[in-house]
């Protein structure tokens, strides 16, 4: 493996606490400066990226009409305020 | 029994009117978050009714119990801990575990993977990611070892923080990191090989 492959496969590793902000400041440091250099894992974090908004895009599903209604009616009894 | 103190009719009247409205503030309050706590149960169980289903039990959970709730603390990550608990209760279908499956343990895999079939430059591109398709992305969740889908569902769906997550799930934030990062890996293994074998 040459050292920019070892860069890579590093990288690689910090993809997902870069994403998340949990990296330390140290390692924002080496994530951002191979990034700087290489292509080929910043395409691999903007797919990642885009990924995520996909994800959470296409599996949200909205309340069903009338599940509302249903749950107001587990309320409590009505008061006069 | 009585008191020294024992509070008048009066006050206790405006003590109960008092807590009625505090309840009726609880309840508006709950049933805002209830489209955002659907979006996260229809992700956790099989079905639109099961979700339905787990959500009103919540509900009629927090509506009997609102009193143990804190105030000006996170209601959403509140109903969510009710929401696990009763799934859990409940019993969950014997599922194949994560060990049995064979895991590429790579996070660029499933970009290499669109890589080889789209090429390199359509990476670059948002739309790329539309190849997997939506029914996919649902598929590959639902496949997920549930262990791994909850965490995956609770931070990635919800946008609940490791620390919520971590409370809601009541295990470790080390725990929810490192099934956070394996069922990422999983899921994007699935989506590769569903989507684009």
């Amino acid at each position: 493996m040459t050292a920019h492959e070892a860069d890579c496969e590093k990288c690689e590793e910090l993809l997902q606490g870069y994403l998340d902000r949990d990296l330390t400041a140290d390692e924002v440091v080496i994530a951002e400066g191979h990034l700087n250099g290489c292509d080929y894992c910043r395409r691999r974090y903007r797919f990642e990226e885009h990924l995520r908004r996909y994800i959470r895009v296409s599996a949200s599903e909205r309340m069903p009409a009338g599940l509302l209604a249903k749950l107001a009616e587990l309320r409590g009894p009505t008061v006069d305020l | 029994m009585s008191e020294s103190g024992a509070e008048s009719e009066a006050d206790a009247g405006r003590r109960i009117a008092g807590e009625a409205r505090e309840r009726v503030r609880f309840e508006e309050e709950a049933l805002e978050l209830a489209d955002q706590v659907y979006r996260v149960a229809r992700r956790m169980v099989g079905t639109r009714e099961e979700a339905e289903e787990l959500v009103q039990d919540t509900y009629a959970r927090a509506f009997r119990g609102w009193r143990s709730f804190t105030p000006g603390t996170n209601m959403r990550a509140w109903l969510l801990r009710i929401l696990t608990n009763l799934n859990t209760d409940r019993g969950r279908k014997i599922q194949r575990t994560p060990d049995t499956q064979p895991l590429e343990e790579s996070d660029y895999y499933l970009a290499n993977k669109l890589a080889a079939v789209e090429g390199e430059q359509a990476l670059e591109q948002e739309q790329v990611v539309e190849r997997l398709s939506q029914g996919g992305v649902v598929n590959a969740l639902s496949e997920l070892p549930h262990d791994f889908r909850d965490v995956v569902v609770l931070v990635d769906l919800g946008e609940f923080s490791y620390a919520d997550a971590a409370q809601i799930l009541d295990i470790p934030i080390g725990t929810v990191m490192s099934r956070l990062h394996r069922g990422r890996r999983i899921l994007k293994q699935t989506l590769a090989e569903e989507t684009l074998s």
